[in-house]
This record gives structure tokens, C-alpha cells and sequence, in this order.
């Protein structure tokens, strides 16, 4: 507003702020606009922001916050959805909408975990992967590729089988299982880095080794990564929920989604609120996260943009 | 001698492209004509709207975003604003061929050379009224022919060969050989030697003069580049931000262009005998064509501009039988230091 | 092409060897103590020790890999602790059923995905393109185990269209084994009925099963065919009169197949994953739910089979995927 004012004041005799910063600001406002035209980006956004707040508040906003650790009210077991128990109550009176809210904290600290654990193993292993090189590097991607190499659920349901099963059993396990795909992305992004000509310039700088990888390097892996471990949140909390509605993962009465799942399951299908409204809160959480992720890319990475 | 009817005509055409960031005003009443067997080169910079000229007579702009005002194209009398996909389908190829700039990009990574010439032969034979069926080894035999034609050396070896194993002057001589397969009546050439290394531009050159002559072509010619439009050209239309801004037989043009824009395209040309000193642009940058400038859209750079040129887009005028310019003041000499620089 | 098709094959050999490894450390630096296990809470130390030596497990560990690598190598994946089967017996009873639910998971994303993914992208910004993204969009997100429940639900219980679970009815005879899949048996046997009632217990697993990955094929391929419409050989063949069903159906969707190729063989693995879930949803008689309900009760070795030959099938699927490639892309085939 200031700046249209001024220009009005004075006439156009040297150049404005906005005519100076004409690209950069063209350049925000194709982000801004690129993300905001995005309808689905947007709609992911509203969900994410929905279930952190959720996450955030849940025990202290849920009309039966003593439901949540699994307590015992046989006297109104298997109540369908109304009013007072808006999504049903399950086999020991506990009010459904309560236990999947709670479950929404749950899952965040599931899915911060695994991301964050395959993160501090997959990004250092990618950046000496793809910036050391030669047998080291070899080496590690090897050992990335048999990872990949076998479909990561199984992996980890042998990992659990081993370890036995829990909830942290299981997110240790997709921890486990998760990593290899940030060696991969870390890796090929250093590489194309390494030699690029601005590092090249740095180094002939003199810029150390610690330097170029720190300043030069990590900043312009992040936006990748940040793109990779919005989707991995919803994959990861997907994955959690497998493990829990085989039975691996989270026992109950923990209120984890896919535990619930579990359970409920035997109720079906008089009892379907029991199972349904679990699944649909994995389903919308999975879905947000991968529409952020999505417009994120749109927007950090113009290769991909549609 | 009683002027023929030409073989393309386009008449006041005015095109749009509706974009996130306004209305993008690209051609603005643009008209020439073609005679049968005439050489007709389109010059100008980059953005001056030749590219957008040649695709829209062929229908290959997409649409949205873009969107036609005014105007006519006709072909042989048929005008081709109003033809159906189904009506282009039935000329592309077999009436009006065209060949674009970059060779690299424009066959198919993923077929042989062979493959997709046979295919673009079979669909010009099954588009001409009246032609025989041709068979799959009629329609290779006559691939092979076509690229001796363009002097593709080894045709039968390179007829199984993929693009990324062909340079770039081989890739255009197959892209030649496709267009003309279909013995089109007018071939528009885009730009066809700006991708290419200068020695084999010249060699491609020669080729596309010698087919001209050879299959009795008409030609429009789409460059950049003077020295190309020279080679090849009878008639020569200088295109500015959208308009055409002169016209005319390309000895006159060269020898005595009246249009300030043209005359400063000539100068900016380096020439051997000159010392480098002379060698420039024109100062200022084209006009912005989401907002066109009301009257002519070089008057902000001309050095003849007057009032008047920025109240009305100047009318094309006769300045001596076929040499028609858009200028007020097309009679005057430049200024003593433009005309120097 | 021989000498590509030599050295992945090597390359493969050398990856199942690592992935032994891997199930090797997995099934032995775990915490528990498989023989105290398999013995049970009352056992005395003696049993446990006769247990360990039964199953060779007070050996030294290389030696005790190198055990386990000759075993397999023979096919022998050693014994489930619990039902002192063999698991390779096991395997080869379970795995046909996985085989047939996969492979109609993965016809079935492919011969859907593929069609819609174009169809999408040919009819840009309609109605049929918005459906079609809102549900490749959703698509990905959806629990296979959540939604095998909700089709149950709805199908097989509400509408009675299509069987609750299991390969085939109680009474129903398998057809004699020739493939080990009841589809193509039953049809090999002129046991048309049976291959019927085969195919409709498969439609719901194997609808579930494929799901995210018929999501993110129809996804992929619009992207691409969006993107190589655009390009300049697609505006040359027009140009040149080919028609649009020929430039859309071949021109541009041999280019558009490249990534998407790569996307079902990304999404295989997925499939792979996911016959655990839908197999314990449907009680689907695979090696899915064998792995699941060894894992329950930490029965190493039937797990550590599964893993290594579901890793194989992928692997394999990789391989089968690159050859493919090759065979769409010249300019791969050069190079490798």
C-alpha cells in the first residue's frame, strides 16, 4: 500500500523498491501463487494444520479424556454413533471419537520418530556417499540398495518378528526399514553438487571440506528433503498402523489407530463405527501430508511442477 | 503481367494468448501474400511473432491459450481459420509441410528413423483424395528415396538407425525428407538452420534452395537470420512486435530499406569491410505486449519518431510497386548519427 | 543385450547373498532367546539346550550363517520352531496363492492405471480428469487393511456381490494342480465353475491390494503424457497428419511409459508389502499371512524365508522392469 502511495507522490523518476525488486517479488509471488492456486496443496495444508492442532490439544478437548488409557464401562459397550459418543463407543464402553483423537498424538510422535531416525541415518550416510566417493561410497550405496531391494513392510515385520512385538519395537523397526530412500536422495543431490560450478569456485576459494559440505552443500539438499519427509510423516504413520493392526506394533488398549483397527475388526459388521472411523482418520492424516508434500515439491523443486 | 492468385494470403490476423498474467497481444494485424512458387522469408528478433505466423497456418497452436480476433488464412481460397482438425489432418503433409528449428527435439527418441517416416508417409497417402493405398514396403521404398533425396548418406543403414544415433544435420535432413514426402505444394521452414553448426547451416541451406527448385515448391521461410532469408528468398516481410512492418522484393530491402526497424536490422549486421566500431543494436528493449503501446510499436525506440507515431498504428503503404511499408516517415533519411551507428 | 542380461543376473545373485546377511543378523542379534521360546515358560535348561543344538544354534555365528547360506542354497530354510514343519514346505504350499493374488494386483493397476492415466490427461481440465486426480490423489493414501475391511463390508456383507474371504468356498475342491493358480488350473481343467467362483474371491483382495499402486500409476502417467504431449516430435507428427488416436495411443505413450514403468516397478514392492495386511484381512492363504502369524509368536526362520523370498520377487520383478525399459528405450540399450 505504502509503495503505491509513494509512487503516486513521486514521480517515477527513479526507480521504486517495487521496480527494483521487480523479479524477486515476481519470483514470491509465482511461490505464493504457485501453492495457493494449488487447490489440492492448499486442502493438504488445512489437514495438516487440523491434525497438529488436534495432536496439540486432543487430551484436553475430548469429551472423555479417562477413555483414552482404555478404562472399563460395560454398561454402554458397542453404543452406536450420537450425540454424546459422536463416532460410537467400542467393546468396553470406551468412547471411540476420544481414544481416535488421542490417537492423533499418537501418531505424530510415530511419525516424527521414524521420519526423524531415518533421517540422522540416511542423510549423513548420503552426504559421505555421494561427496567422499569412491569405495566408501560404493559401499554404502550397495548396502542402500539391498534395502531397497526388499519390500520395506516385510523387512520390518521380520525386524518386529525379532525383536518381538510394541509399539516401540515397530517404530524402530520402520526406522529401520525407512532410511535407504534419504541415502538415495541425499546422495545423488551431493553429487550433481559437488560438481557444480559454485562449489568448484568455493573450493578454489580455499574453502574447507566442513565448509563446502556445511555451507554449500546440506542448505541446498534441504528443500528435497523437506519435500520427502512431508510424505514420509503419512507414509510412516501408515506404516506404524500396519504393523498395528497385525498385531505387531501398538497392543491394545493403546490408542494407536491401527490397534484399534485391529480390535475391531471382530465387531464388524454390526459394529463398523469401531473400525471405520480409525481407518478414516489414517486415510485423511496419510492424505494431507502427501498433498503438502506434493505443493511443496510444486513449489521447491520447478522440475517436477506440472 | 496479371498478378497470380497466391497460394496463401493471410489478411488482418490478429491472435491472443490468454495467460495467468494478462493478455498476451502477439500478432496484431498481420497480412501477406504468397504466389505460387515464390520464396517468401519472415524476419525479425526472437518474440517478433514469426514462430506464432507459420504454426497458426498449419493449426498447431494450442488453444487455450491461444485465440484468434481477426482475420483470415486462406489456402488455395480455403480458409483455414475455419478448418476442423479433419480438414488440417487432410493438408498437413500432403498441401503444406513444414520443418522446425531444432532438429534434436523433433523426432521421436523412442522410434527408428524409418519408423516414424513410414508412418508420416502412410498418413500423408491415406489423407490425399483419390491416392492408391500404399503398402508398408511401397511406403519404405519410398522413405528410402526420400532420404537419398536429402543426401542422407547410407539411407538404407540409417533407415534402422534412432535419432540419438543420427547429428543433428542428419536428424534435419530426416526431418526434410518427412516433410516433403507427401509432395506438398508450400513448404514453411521455421527457422530450419538456427540449431545447427555454421558449416553444416550452409550445407542445409544449399539442400532446402536445390529442393525448392527441384519439387517446384512455395516457401515460407521463418529466420532470424538476413544472410539465410537472402540465400533463399524472392521476397522478403520484416516482422516488429507483432506487426509487419515492411514488405518487400529482397534485393529492394537490402539495397534500399525504408522501415526505421529495418534499417536498423541491416546496420546491426557486422560486415567484413566495416570496423567493429559499427557494430550495435538497436537501443531499448521490445514492447511489452501484454500492454502494447497504442500507436507503432517501435516508436519508443525509433530515432524518427514524432508525436504522431504514438497516437495510431501506421497503415501500409506503397512506396514503389511491391515494396509496401508501416512507417509515417518511410521518405525520410535517418538522422545523421543513427544512421551512422 | 546378452552380456546386460549376464551382469544383472550376477548382480542379483550378489544382492540375495547381502539380503541373507541381512535376515542372518536380523534372526541373531535379536534379544530373545528362540530356544527358551520354542521350549516354553516351564522348560528345563536341559531341554532349552537340546533345543539349541536341534536347530544348531550353539554354534559359533559365521559358522551358523555359513550353515544357513548352505541350507538355503539347498532350499532348506531350516524348521519352524513352533511346528517343526519345514518351512520350505511351507513356502511352497503358500506362495502360489500370493503369486495369484500379486499378479491380478498388478494386472489389474496396470491394465486400469495406464488407460486412465491417458484418458486423464487427453481430456485435461474435465470432468473426468478431476475424478480421476481427486481419486489417484486420495488413492495413495488409503489403508489397504482399512479399505479390504470397508469393501468387505460393503460387498461381501451388505451387498452379498462377492465372498467375504479365502481362495475358494469351503466345499469347493481346488482344481489338480498344474500352475498351483486355481484361475488358470481351473480354466486348464475345463472347471470353468471353479474358476468363477477362483476369480470372484480374488476381486476384493486383489482390488485392495492394488489400490495405491492404481493410484499412483494413473498418476504418473497423466503427469507424463501431459508432459511428453507437449513436446516437439508430438507438434512434428502432427504436423505431418498423423492421426491424434495413433500420436496419443503410440507416439506419446511409448515416451510416457518410461517413468511410469518405473513407478509400477517402485509400487510392486509395495504389493509385495501389502499381502500381508490383505492377506490377514481376507484370510487370503499366502505367504503374507504365514509371515504374519510366525511373526506373532517370534518364529524366526518362516519370517526371515518369507523376507528373503518376497525380496527375491521383487528383485526379480526389478529385473523383468529393466528389460523391459531397454526394450522401449533405445538409448538405454546402447549404454547397458
Amino acid at each position: 500500500m505504502t509503495d503505491a502511495a509513494a509512487e503516486t507522490v513521486t514521480p517515477a523518476r527513479e526507480p521504486t523498491w517495487r521496480e527494483r525488486n521487480q523479479s524477486s517479488i515476481r519470483q514470491a509471488r509465482l511461490y505464493v501463487r504457485t501453492f495457493a492456486r494449488n487447490g489440492s496443496a492448499m486442502l493438504g495444508l488445512g489437514i495438516v494444520t487440523l491434525f497438529l492442532l488436534t495432536a496439540a490439544l486432543g487430551p484436553w478437548i475430548v469429551p472423555f479424556p479417562e477413555d483414552a488409557a482404555g478404562s472399563v464401562h460395560l454398561d454402554i459397550k458397542l453404543q452406536p454413533p450420537d450425540a454424546v459418543h459422536w463416532f460410537g463407543t467400542d467393546e468396553v464402553g470406551n468412547d471411540v471419537f476420544t481414544r481416535v483423537i488421542v490417537g492423533t498424538r499418537v501418531s505424530l510422535q510415530i511419525g516424527l520418530i521414524i521420519t526423524g531416525i531415518a533421517m540422522l541415518i540416511g542423510v549423513p550416510l548420503g552426504m559421505i556417499a555421494g561427496f567422499v566417493g569412491g569405495w566408501t561410497g560404493e559401499a554404502i550405496m550397495r548396502f542402500t540398495d539391498v534395502f531397497l531391494a526388499v519390500p520395506g513392510l516385510i523387512l520390518a515385520i521380520a525386524i518386529v518378528g525379532a525383536l518381538g512385538p510394541g509399539i516401540l519395537n515397530a517404530m524402530l523397526a520402520l526406522s529401520l526399514v525407512w532410511w535407504p530412500g534419504y541415502v538415495r536422495l541425499v546422495q545423488a543431490k551431493t553429487l550433481s553438487l559437488k560438481n557444480s560450478i559454485y562449489v568448484d569456485a568455493a573450493r578454489s576459494m580455499g574453502a574447507g571440506k566442513m565448509r563446502i559440505v556445511f555451507v554449500h552443500i546440506l542448505p541446498n539438499c534441504a528443500s528435497p528433503i523437506v519435500v520427502k519427509a512431508s510424505m514420509d510423516m503419512g507414509m510412516a504413520i501408515l506404516g506404524a498402523a500396519s504393523l498395528g493392526f497385525l498385531g505387531l506394533g501398538a497392543q491394545p488398549p493403546y490408542p494407536e489407530w491401527g490397534a484399534m483397527i485391529s480390535v475391531g475388526r471382530n465387531y464388524l459388521p454390526d459394529w463398523w463405527w469401531y473400525s471405520f472411523f480409525p481407518g478414516l482418520f489414517i486415510f485423511l492424516t496419510v492424505l494431507g501430508f502427501n498433498l503438502m508434500g506434493d505443493g511443496l515439491r510444486d513449489i521447491l523443486d520447478p522440475r517436477h511442477r506440472e | 503481367m496479371s498478378a497470380p492468385e497466391p497460394i496463401l494470403s493471410m489478411r488482418d490476423y490478429r491472435l491472443v494468448f490468454d495467460t495467468f498474467d494478462g493478455i498476451y497481444q502477439a500478432l496484431d494485424g498481420v497480412g501477406f501474400d504468397l504466389n505460387p512458387g515464390e520464396s517468401l522469408g519472415i524476419v525479425g528478433e526472437t518474440g517478433c511473432g514469426k514462430s506464432i505466423t507459420a504454426k497458426s497456418i498449419l493449426g498447431l497452436l494450442p488453444s487455450p491459450p491461444a485465440r484468434v480476433l481477426s482475420g483470415e488464412i486462406l489456402y488455395r481460397g480455403q480458409d483455414l481459420l475455419k478448418a476442423s482438425e479433419r480438414d488440417f489432418r487432410r493438408l498437413r503433409g500432403t498441401e503444406i509441410a513444414m520443418i522446425f528449428q531444432d532438429p534434436m527435439t523433433y523426432l521421436n527418441p523412442v522410434f527408428t528413423v524409418g519408423e516414424q517416416l513410414v508412418d508420416a508417409i502412410l498418413a500423408h497417402q491415406r489423407a490425399k483424395p483419390g491416392g492408391e493405398r500404399m503398402n508398408k514396403a511401397a511406403a519404405k521404398r519410398h522413405a528410402i528415396q526420400m532420404l537419398a533425396k536429402v543426401h542422407l548418406p547410407n539411407p538404407e543403414r540409417q533407415f534402422t538407425s534412432y535419432p540419438h544415433e543420427l547429428s543433428g544435420g542428419m536428424r534435419q535432413r530426416v526431418l526434410i525428407a518427412m516433410s516433403l514426402s507427401g509432395a506438398p505444394r508450400l513448404l514453411i521452414a521455421d527457422e530450419p538452420t538456427t540449431a545447427l553448426d555454421v558449416t553444416i547451416q550452409a550445407q542445409i541451406l544449399d539442400l532446402i534452395a536445390e529442393l525448392i527448385d527441384d519439387l517446384n515448391l512455395s516457401v515460407l521461410m521463418i529466420s532470424h537470420d538476413l544472410g539465410v532469408v537472402a540465400k533463399v528468398c524472392d521476397r522478403v516481410i520484416v516482422m516488429y512486435a507483432g506487426h509487419v512492418v515492411e514488405d518487400a522484393p529482397v534485393d529492394q530491402l537490402f539495397n534500399d530499406p525504408r522501415h526505421p526497424y529495418t534499417r536498423g536490422l541491416l546496420a546491426s549486421i557486422p560486415h567484413p569491410g566495416r570496423p567493429p566500431t559499427s557494430l550495435s543494436g538497436i537501443p531499448g528493449t521490445l514492447p511489452n505486449l501484454y500492454d502494447p503501446p497504442r500507436g507503432c510499436r517501435f516508436a519508443a525506440r525509433c530515432p524518427l519518431a514524432v508525436p504522431a507515431c504514438t497516437t495510431a498504428v501506421p497503415e501500409k503503404r506503397h512506396l514503389s510497386g511491391n515494396h509496401l511499408v508501416a512507417c509515417i516517415r518511410a521518405d525520410e533519411d535517418l538522422p545523421a548519427e543513427a544512421a551512422d551507428a | 543385450m546378452l552380456l546386460f542380461l549376464l551382469r544383472r543376473s550376477l548382480f542379483m545373485v550378489g544382492m540375495l547373498f547381502a539380503l541373507l546377511i541381512i535376515t542372518f543378523v536380523i534372526s541373531h542379534v535379536a534379544p530373545g532367546d528362540p530356544a527358551a521360546l520354542a521350549a516354553g515358560p516351564d522348560a528345563s535348561a536341559e531341554m532349552i539346550e537340546t533345543i539349541r543344538k536341534e536347530h544348531g544354534l550353539d554354534k559359533p555365528l559365521p559358522q551358523q550363517f555359513l550353515i544357513y547360506v548352505g541350507g538355503v542354497l539347498q532350499g532348506d530354510f531350516g524348521n519352524s520352531i513352533h511346528t517343526g514343519r519345514e518351512v520350505v514346505d511351507d513356502l511352497v504350499r503358500f506362495f502360489p496363492a500370493t503369486f495369484e493374488l500379486v499378479l491380478a494386483s498388478i494386472l489389474f493397476a496396470i491394465l486400469l492405471g495406464v488407460p486412465l492415466g491417458v484418458l486423464s490427461a487427453v481430456k485435461q481440465n474435465t470432468w473426468i480428469d478431476h475424478v480421476t486426480r481427486v481419486f489417484s490423489v486420495s488413492g495413495v493414501g488409503v489403508p489397504m487393511f482399512w479399505l479390504g475391511l470397508m469393501l468387505q463390508l460393503f460387498f461381501a456383507l451388505q451387498l452379498g456381490w462377492f465372498p467375504l474371504g479365502g481362495q475358494l468356498d469351503m466345499m469347493t475342491d481346488p482344481p489338480a494342480p498344474i500352475t498351483h493358480l486355481y484361475t488358470v488350473d481351473s480354466i486348464l481343467r475345463g472347471q470353468f465353475d471353479v474358476t468363477l467362483e477362483a476369480l470372484r474371491h480374488l476381486v476384493l483382495p486383489a482390488l485392495s491390494l492394488c489400490f495405491p499402486a492404481l493410484a499412483s500409476i494413473i498418476r504418473v502417467n497423466r503427469a507424463e503424457m501431459l508432459e511428453t504431449l507437449n513436446q516437439d516430435y508430438i507438434t512434428n507428427a502432427r504436423a505431418q497428419g498423423i492421426s491424434p488416436l495413433r500420436i496419443v495411443g503410440l507416439y506419446a505413450l511409448k515416451n510416457a511409459m518410461l517413468p511410469t514403468l518405473a513407478m509400477i516397478g517402485l509400487r510392486f514392492g509395495w504389493m509385495l508389502g501389502g499381502t500381508v495386511l490383505v492377506e490377514t484381512v481376507f484370510d487370503w492363504p499366502g505367504v503374507g499371512l504365514y509371515a504374519v502369524q510366525t511373526a506373532v509368536s517370534s518364529d524366526f526362520e518362516p519370517i526371515m524365508a518369507v523376507t528373503v523370498l518376497l525380496g527375491f520377487c521383487f528383485m526379480v520383478a526389478n529385473f523383468v522392469i529393466d528389460i523391459v525399459y531397454g526394450w522401449l528405450d533405445p538409448r538405454v540399450r546402447g549404454t547397458t
